[in-house]
């Protein structure tokens, strides 16, 4: 086993910032506006960087798919532990367009170029909430995949992974090479030490163009419009039972 | 769905984790809080529960303190990188209690000090040798600028005493025992500092303290009291300017790194104070206290010399905290005033507002570029005390008028304990009085431009 766990770390809006709607309705207000680390992939790195000081694996590779800045985002991971990142350069109109599938897809030739034992990802995006790109790249490389994951230990050349899913928690064990996505619950993100953000300066961050691991990542999809959800009206107060009756019905819902 | 509660095993690794090893309840307790308020920033952010914009222009409004890295003056990449992760420890171990820190008169220096000390903003421009990072002052202005986002003045005053007043002569003049023995522990966040200068009958001519340090054998006996000590009631050790001799009286000082916990030592009160209400400030009395003497801080003597020569780095430092501070102090006052109508309008669309609020933001501006200019020269190696004199002096007088000015905009909210601009008009009003006075910071400008009458 390479010991080579690869961690998708992701560009997003900051989760603090008021998300404003563009004038023409193509999407949403990105420049000039705070981005920082999706949160689910802080906690995604902070498990590999765990493994790594548990001597479970022996490096830990912070990847992200984006324009230039993308690489402050591998940096922070850096900071917080990551030996070295990978740069996968897509700007402009590709990167308006770029989804989980293209993203699997690359994360998927990566993962075999790097003979990768193990891919953290954070469970979703908090700009789009896909959830997809954990299990896409399971799929992709047919490897098994435990999502959801609030607790992780390596068994041998296994997995033992606690989910958390709708009715309580699921354990299961899977073999490695495998995809784990991270959820809320799985750590408490470490805060990058200042002496470790300057140790982070001299790692090393590769580019790489997607071209390069012969993906395509032409969209099959489109946006058409984004809109603000609706605003919420007043609601009206009711003395009555019967009355939350009576107007249910005028308003014609019952 | 989803469970808030205490998770009971936590990373056992030493990167600045609140300690779920405090087996007491008050401990537990606020772990739980800890946990719940930082689930909460990630709970509301998994839901996708953003705030969105109300009816505003889509064109976004950028905090002015945000410039592009290669554009700035003085902060490079690292300097960002450094605020964004100071800010993280600021938004989840700190801001969370500020409220409460308030009201209860204090904060839990130790512990607090521990978490910054163990990512390494304690001693951002101290010597490697003892834990710190050996970076230039920029840094430390980086840090100080970022602290303003601290929701009170107290804790970050608190932490300046520690990283900026007390501890600076100690790292370029103090012997390699004496380092060892305060100041590794100060930079790590075990060991709470303090700066005993002041008192009670001199604060502004700190010449003419009364405090006496007099030496019988090895050991200094030291009598005498201090005034206005933030941290008092909590440090670990004072970094006392005693005189220890006859002579004349800007050559008769010197340092000396006491412990807090030597017989002798009385904390006689925490002082009620108008505002900074979270920073516990205490007057200390010396009674016969024993103290080696090689507890001195470089040579005997030359004490106040080694504090006049700290003076710039402590009150830029000071001028970084409030910059930022009035800038969120104004954006709030925006938003408030934007949504608050009066006669049908928003406040804010009344022309005296809007107009006001774009003159005191110019002059926050204008501080910041002052601010930024003296710490360029000062890395450089310049002697920059005139132009920190006139930051500090200028932050001072700035902070009430934006103190006064926006409270007034608030209305009656601003009166109210409720709020953030009526703490900021209580806190900032300590600025043009502790660290050098107005009027001190008036008469070193004039020595500089020589309008001083002639001896």
């Amino acid at each position: 086993m390479s010991g080579r766990v690869l961690v998708g770390v992701k560009r997003v809006i900051d989760y603090a910032v008021k998300i404003r709607v563009k004038p023409d309705n193509s999407g949403v207000v990105t420049d000039g506006v705070k981005h920082s680390m999706n949160p689910f992939c802080e906690i995604a790195v902070e498990e590999a960087v765990k493994l790594k000081e548990k001597k479970f694996i022996k490096e830990v590779v912070a990847v992200s798919c984006g324009p230039q800045q993308a690489q402050e985002t591998i940096r922070t991971a850096l900071a917080m532990g990551a030996d070295r990142g990978i740069h996968v350069e897509v700007t402009g109109k590709d990167y308006d367009t770029l989804g989980p599938l293209q993203v699997s897809k690359i994360f998927a030739a990566l993962a075999k170029k790097e003979d990768a034992q193990l891919l953290i990802l954070g469970k979703q995006a908090i700009d789009d909430d896909c959830n997809q790109t954990g299990q896409m790249t399971a799929a992709l490389l047919d490897w098994p995949q435990g999502t959801f994951a609030s607790e992780v230990s390596l068994e041998g050349d296994k997995i033992k992974v606690v989910r958390e899913i709708d009715g309580g928690l699921e354990t299961i064990k899977i073999n490695t090479p495998a995809v784990l996505t991270a959820d809320l619950r799985l750590n408490t993100p470490r805060y990058a030490t200042l002496p470790n953000i300057m140790k982070a300066k001299k790692k090393k961050i590769a580019q790489v163009k997607p071209a390069d691991l012969g993906v395509d990542i032409t969209s099959r999809l489109e946006v058409l419009r984004v809109d603000e959800p609706p605003q919420r009206l007043a609601g009206v107060t009711v003395e009555t039972v019967d009355d939350l009756v009576a107007k249910l019905k005028e308003s014609g819902t019952i | 769905m989803f469970h808030v509660g205490i998770k009971s095993t936590v990373c056992a690794c030493a990167h600045g984790r609140l300690s779920t090893k405090m087996a007491l309840p008050v401990g537990a307790l606020r772990l739980n809080q800890l946990a719940v308020s930082r689930n909460f920033y990630k709970f509301t952010c998994c839901v996708g529960a953003r705030s969105l914009s109300d009816n505003v222009s889509s064109k976004p409004v950028p905090s002015s303190a945000t410039e592009v890295a290669g554009d700035h003056l003085i902060y490079t990449r690292d300097h960002f990188a450094l605020q964004e992760s100071l800010r993280k420890i600021v938004d989840q171990e700190i801001n969370p209690h500020v409220d409460q820190w308030e009201a209860e008169g204090t904060f839990p220096a130790h512990k607090v000090f521990k978490i910054l000390g163990n990512a390494g903003f304690l001693g951002v421009n101290k010597p490697v040798e003892y834990g710190g990072l050996g970076l230039d002052f920029s840094y430390s202005i980086a840090v100080s600028e970022e602290l303003g986002n601290i929701r009170c003045g107290g804790v970050p005053m608190a932490i300046g005493v520690q990283t900026d007043m007390a501890t600076p002569a100690l790292a370029r003049f103090g012997s390699a025992e004496l380092k060892e023995e305060f100041l590794l522990p100060s930079i790590a966040g075990d060991k709470v500092a303090c700066l005993g200068v002041s008192e009670v009958g001199a604060g502004s001519d700190v010449s003419s303290i009364l405090t006496k340090a007099v030496k019988k054998g090895d050991e200094y006996v030291i009598n005498g009291g201090k005034m206005w000590t933030t941290n008092g009631t909590q440090a670990d050790w004072i970094c006392l300017l005693a005189n220890t001799s006859d002579g004349p009286p800007h050559r008769n000082k010197s340092l000396i790194c006491l412990p807090m916990n030597l017989p002798g030592v009385h904390i006689a009160r925490k002082i009620e104070k108008l505002g900074m209400w979270s920073s516990d400030t205490a007057e200390v009395f010396f009674d016969d206290v024993r103290v080696p003497c090689k507890n001195i801080v470089g040579q005997e003597g030359m004490g106040f010399t080694y504090q006049m020569l700290q003076f710039q780095e402590e009150r830029l430092w000071a001028v970084g905290n409030i910059v930022t501070m009035m800038d969120n102090i104004i954006q709030e006052t925006i938003q408030y005033t934007r949504q608050r109508k009066i006669f049908k309008l928003p406040v804010l669309y009344h022309q005296s507002v809007n107009f006001r609020l774009a003159e005191l933001q110019t002059e926050v501006e204008l501080l910041r570029s002052l601010l930024h200019r003296a710490t360029a020269l000062y890395i450089k190696g310049n002697d920059v005390t005139k132009l920190a004199s006139m930051a500090k002096l200028k932050a001072g007088r700035l902070a009430r008028e934006v103190g006064d000015s926006c409270l007034q905009y608030w209305g009656g909210m601003g009166f109210t304990s409720d709020v953030l601009v009526s703490r900021f008009y209580r806190d900032s009003r300590l600025l043009s009085i502790g660290g050098g006075a107005d009027e001190v910071m008036l008469a070193i400008i004039c020595k500089y431009m020589d309008t001083l009458p002639k001896k």
